[in-house]
C-alpha cells in the first residue's frame, strides 16, 4: 500500500480519479461514451479533444522547466501560429485544397520553430533569464498576430484544416491522436536517448553539468523550440477548433495553465527531475476542472474563484509537508491513529 | 546532561542508525568520530530535529524530550553551527547576531540596541569584528565564529559544530578552538565533528565512535591513541597509509623521459594565477601544495578549460590547442574532479548510477544513449571497484556520504579512461578509511600510465603518493620540487612560507 501511495504519479492520479468521480455524482451519465456516425463521444472525449492542446503546451513547457527555465510566450506563439495558418488558408482560391492546407500548416509550424529558437537564443546565448526572455515574446507575439490579421478575427470554412482540431480520424477525435503521438514521441525522445539525463543534469545543476562537458546552450535551445514547436501544434487545434484565428483570445493565458500542469504533474519549478506522465494528468486534471465547471453550471461570477480553491486544494495535496501536517493534527484525536490516517 | 538511548533510524535501503547510545556532559568537548557513512550525521540530525528517529529517546537534564523540528531543539538549549555557513552574508553582522529576534520597542527594532549587544557579545568571545560590518567582508572562519556566536547567544546548553574547521586555516582553527574552550569552560556541552585527528586529540575531552550506524565505544581521549582510534573507526588495523611512500629516484626519471600528456606553457588568468609552466607525464603524480587561495584551483580550473586562459597555451596528448570549454578538455583525455562536490560535482537529485555515467554520455552526445544493460554493467563494474556504499545505482547521489559522493565523482571520471586526471582536494572532509582508498587509487591509477595532478591542502598526503612537487603562494607556483628523500612537510611548509631561497 505505502509503495502505491509513495509512487509520484500516484497522487496526480488519484486527484484526477476523484474529480472524475465527483462529476458522476452531478451528472451520472458523464461515464458514458457513446458511438454516433462512427465517431466517439461522452463527456471524457470531451475532456480529452478539449484538454489536447493544454497537454501539448504543457510537454513542451516540461521540457523547458526541466532545464531550470520557463516559457511564458506559448500563448503568444498558439496566437501567431493559428493566425498565420488561417490567414494563408483564407487566402487561397480554394480553401478546401489540402495542399493549401498542408502549406499553412508547414509555414505555421515552421514560424513556430523560429519562435522557440529566438527564446532559445536569448537564454543560452545572451544568457536573458527565461522568465525575462519569454516575457517579450509574450507581450509583442499578440502584436505580431494581430499584424498577421490585420487585427480582424479571420474566418474560415476548410474542411481539412478543422479535421487537426475538430474532426475525427478512426473514431478517436484526430487533436487526440496528435496528442497521443506527440507524448509517444517525447517520451521515446527523452527516455530511449540520453536526451532526458542531459536536460535533468543541467536543470539540477547547470554548473556540475558543465564541467562534465555537457553543452548546455544546445539542450536550452532545443527545448524551447520544442516548447514552441508543440505551442504551435496547439495553435492549429485552437483555430481549427473554432473555424478562426483570434490573434487577442486565442490561446490567452493557457502558459499558466501549462506551467500548473507541469507541477501539479510532479516536475519541480527549480529544474531537474521531470515527469511526462506526470505533466499529462496534470493537464487534464485542469482540464477535468474546466469541463466540471461547465457541466455542473457553477454560475459565471464565481467560476474563476472556484477553479483557484479547486487548484490550491490540489497544489496543497501534492505537498508532502501539508499531508504530514495535515495527519499529524488529527492523530491525537483519533483513538487509533492507524485509521486516522485513511483519508476523509 | 544529554543522554540518547537506543537511537535508531531507517533511509530507504539502508539502517543509518542502529540502537546508538550516546551522552554528552556538562563542560566538555566531546568528539563524534567515525568514517563516512558511520551515522555521525544523521546522529547529529536526529539531535537537532532534523530527522526523528524511528525508535530511542533522548533526554535532556533527565528530563524526556522530543525534538520534532530544529526549532523544538533550540528551545530546548541545542544549538548547531554546520558546516556551510547558515547566515545571511548580505546582512551586517549584528543583524546576523539577532535575526528573528531583534529587540523592538513599539513595533521598532532598535538597532543601536541590536549593535550595543552584538558588540557586548562579540567583546565576551574576544572576537574583532565590526558589527556594523556586512557579514560577507569577513572571511569564512569569522562568518563561522559568528555563528557561534549567535548559537550560544540563543541557547547554550548545547552546542554542536558539524565539521567546522574543514575550511579553516591553523590560525583560524586556533582562535575557534579559544572560543571552545571558553563555551567548556562556562558549563556548555559542546559535540564537535571533525575529521581531522588532530585536531580531535588537540581539543576533546571525550569521544564517542561509530561505526557502520552503531556503536562502537565511548572513550577517553587522553586514553587512546592515533592508531586505536583509527582501528575503531575502521573496524581494522590500518596499513594501507603506511604501505604508499615515496617512489625512488630512478622510476621519476624514467617517468619524466615520457612524452607529457599535457604541458602548460605560460599559462594565466589575471586574478586567477600568475602565469605557469607544467609538464604531467604519464605515470606521473604531480602534487599542488599551497594554502587555501594560493591558486591550487584556479592552476587546475586553466589545464581543464573550466575558465578561460588569458595567457598561455596547452599542450594535451601532443596537439597544442587553447581549452576553450571543459568539454574540449574532456575530449582530450582530461578529467577534473573539483575541489566544491555539491556545487560543482555531483547533480544531488539524480541518482548515483546516472551521476557516474554522466561524463561518459555527455562526452558520447544525447543520440547515443548507453544502452541499459552496457550502463548496468559500467556503473556495476565501478561501484564494486571502487567500493561505493550502499552499491545501489538507484538511489539519489544525495543520500550518500561523503566519502562515497567522492567515490562516484571518481567513478564519472574513470568510466571515460582519462589520460590526465586533476583531482581537487579529494580527500577533503572523507574519512580515513575512504581517504586511504582514495591515496592508493591515485597511486594505481599513475602504475597503469594515467597522469595525475592531485591537490591536497594536508602536505603529509601530497608528500606521500607525488612525483614532484609544485609549490604555490599568492597565486603563484614558485617552485617545482623532486619529491627526494629529505623533503619534509616543515620544508614545505617553509618553501610555502619563505620561499625557494631558504
Amino acid at each position: 500500500m505505502t509503495a502505491i501511495t509513495k509512487h509520484r504519479l500516484f497522487w496526480p492520479a488519484a486527484i484526477l480519479a476523484v474529480m472524475l468521480l465527483a462529476n458522476l455524482i452531478f451528472t451520472p451519465t458523464f461515464f458514458r461514451i457513446e458511438l454516433k456516425n462512427g465517431h466517439l463521444y461522452g463527456s471524457l472525449i470531451d475532456i480529452l479533444l478539449y484538454g489536447a492542446p493544454l497537454i501539448l503546451i504543457a510537454l513542451g513547457m516540461t521540457m523547458v522547466i526541466a532545464t531550470g527555465g520557463i516559457d511564458l510566450s506559448v500563448g503568444a506563439t498558439v496566437a501567431i501560429s493559428g493566425a498565420l495558418a488561417c490567414s494563408i488558408i483564407a487566402d487561397q482560391p480554394d480553401q478546401e485544397a489540402v495542399g493549401g492546407v498542408l502549406t499553412a500548416v508547414a509555414l505555421a509550424l515552421g514560424l513556430s520553430l523560429v519562435l522557440g529558437l529566438w527564446n532559445g537564443l536569448l537564454v543560452a546565448r545572451v544568457g536573458i533569464q527565461p522568465i525575462i526572455a519569454t516575457l517579450i515574446l509574450m507581450v509583442a507575439g499578440r502584436g505580431v498576430a494581430q499584424l498577421i490579421t490585420d487585427g480582424q478575427i479571420i474566418t474560415i470554412n476548410s474542411a481539412p484544416y478543422e479535421l487537426i482540431g475538430g474532426d475525427y480520424l478512426f473514431g478517436f477525435p484526430f487533436a487526440v491522436l496528435i496528442a497521443v503521438v506527440v507524448f509517444t514521441g517525447t517520451a521515446v525522445l527523452t527516455r530511449r536517448t540520453a536526451l532526458g539525463l542531459l536536460l535533468e543534469a543541467v536543470g539540477g545543476n547547470a554548473e556540475a553539468s558543465r564541467l562534465v562537458g555537457i553543452r548546455a546552450r544546445r539542450l536550452l535551445v532545443l527545448a524551447y523550440v520544442f516548447s514552441a514547436f508543440c505551442a504551435g501544434i496547439a495553435g492549429l487545434m485552437i483555430s481549427s477548433n473554432i473555424r478562426a484565428a483570434d490573434g487577442n483570445n486565442a490561446g490567452l493565458w493557457i502558459e499558466l495553465d501549462a506551467i500548473l500542469a507541469v507541477v501539479i504533474g510532479g516536475t519541480s519549478l527549480m529544474g531537474g527531475r521531470f515527469s511526462l506522465a506526470g505533466t499529462v494528468l496534470g493537464a487534464l486534471i485542469i482540464q477535468t476542472l474546466s469541463t466540471t465547471i461547465y457541466t455542473t453550471g457553477v454560475p459565471p461570477q464565481v467560476t474563476l474563484v472556484f477553479k483557484a480553491v479547486v487548484v490550491t486544494a490540489v497544489c496543497l495535496i501534492q505537498s508532502p509537508a501539508f499531508r504530514a501536517k495535515a495527519f499529524r493534527r488529527r492523530r491525537p484525536s483519533a483513538p487509533a491513529p492507524a485509521e486516522a490516517e485513511v483519508p476523509a | 546532561m544529554l543522554r540518547m538511548t537506543g537511537i535508531t533510524k531507517d533511509f530507504p535501503g539502508v539502517r543509518a542508525l542502529n540502537g546508538v547510545d550516546f551522552r554528552l556532559l556538562p563542560g566538555e568537548v566531546h568528539a563524534l568520530m567515525g568514517e563516512n557513512g558511520a551515522g555521525k550525521s544523521t546522529l547529529i540530525k536526529v539531535l537537532t530535529g532534523v530527522h526523528s528517529a524511528d525508535s530511542g529517546e533522548v533526554r535532556l537534564d533527565g528530563a524526556p524530550l522530543t525534538i520534532g523540528s530544529p526549532k523544538q531543539a533550540q528551545a530546548a538549549g541545542i544549538s548547531t553551527v554546520y558546516q556551510e555557513v547558515n547566515l545571511c552574508p548580505n546582512l551586517t553582522v549584528a543583524e546576523n547576531v539577532f535575526i528573528g529576534r531583534e529587540p523592538y520597542r513599539l513595533g521598532r527594532i532598535r538597532w543601536k540596541e541590536t549593535r550595543r549587544r552584538a558588540a557586548e557579545l562579540l567583546a565576551r568571545f574576544q572576537l574583532d569584528i565590526d558589527p556594523a560590518a556586512p557579514l560577507a567582508s569577513y572571511s569564512l572562519a569569522v562568518q563561522q565564529l559568528v555563528a557561534i556566536v549567535r548559537a550560544v547567544d540563543i541557547s547554550a546548553k548545547v552546542l554542536v559544530l558539524d565539521e567546522p574547521t574543514s575550511s579553516l586555516d591553523r590560525d583560524e582553527v586556533e582562535r575557534l578552538f579559544t572560543v571552545m574552550r571558553r563555551l567548556r569552560d562556562d558549563g556548555v556541552a559542546v559535540l564537535f565533528v571533525s575529521h581531522f585527528l588532530d585536531q580531535v586529540f588537540d581539543i576533546s575531552d571525550r569521544m564517542t565512535v561509530l561505526r557502520n550506524g552503531r556503536l562502537v565505544g565511548e572513550f577517553e581521549t587522553r586514553a587512546l591513541s592515533r592508531v586505536e582510534l583509527v582501528g575503531h573507526m575502521t573496524g581494522r588495523v590500518l596499513r594501507t597509509l603506511e604501505e604508499l611512500h615515496a617512489p625512488r629516484e630512478d622510476v621519476r626519471e624514467a617517468i619524466a623521459s615520457r612524452e607529457p600528456v599535457l604541458a602548460a606553457r605560460g599559462l594565466g588568468r589575471k586574478g586567477g594565477i600568475a602565469p605557469f609552466d607544467l609538464d604531467v607525464h604519464p605515470g606521473e603524480v604531480v602534487g599542488f601544495a599551497g594554502l587555501l587561495g594560493s591558486g591550487r584551483t584556479e592552476a587546475a580550473r586553466l589545464m581543464f578549460g573550466a575558465d578561460g586562459a588569458d595567457s598561455g597555451t596547452v599542450r594535451v596528448g601532443g596537439s597544442a590547442s587553447a581549452l576553450r570549454t571543459p568539454g574540449a578538455a574532456i575530449g582530450r583525455g582530461v578529467a577534473f574532479c573539483p575541489e566544491d562536490r555539491k556545487t560543482e560535482g555531483l547533480i544531488e537529485e539524480l541518482t548515483v548510477g546516472e551521476n557516474i555515467v554522466l561524463a561518459l554520455q555527455a562526452a558520447r552526445g544525447w543520440l547515443r544513449p548507453l544502452s541499459p544493460a552496457r550502463r548496468a554493467e559500467l556503473v556495476g563494474k565501478y561501484i564494486t571497484a571502487l567500493s561505493i556504499s550502499p552499491a545501489d545505482p538507484d538511489i539519489p547521489a544525495r543520500n550518500l556520504s561523503g566519502g562515497n559522493q567522492q567515490k562516484v565523482l571518481l567513478a564519472r571520471w574513470l568510466i571515460t579512461q582519462p589520460r590526465l586526471l586533476i583531482l581537487d582536494e579529494p580527500t577533503r572532509g572523507v574519512d580515513v578509511g575512504a581517504k586511504a582508498e582514495i591515496q592508493k587509487l591515485v597511486v594505481s591509477l599513475a602504475g597503469d600510465g594515467m597522469g595525475v595532478v592531485f591537490i591536497s591542502a594536508e602536505l603529509e598526503e601530497v608528500l606521500r603518493i607525488s612525483h614532484k612537487i609544485e609549490v604555490l603562494r599568492d597565486r603563484a607556483v614558485i617552485a617545482e620540487i623532486a619529491n627526494e628523500a629529505d623533503v619534509t612537510p616543515e620544508r614545505l611548509l617553509e618553501i610555502i612560507a619563505n620561499g625557494v631561497a631558504s
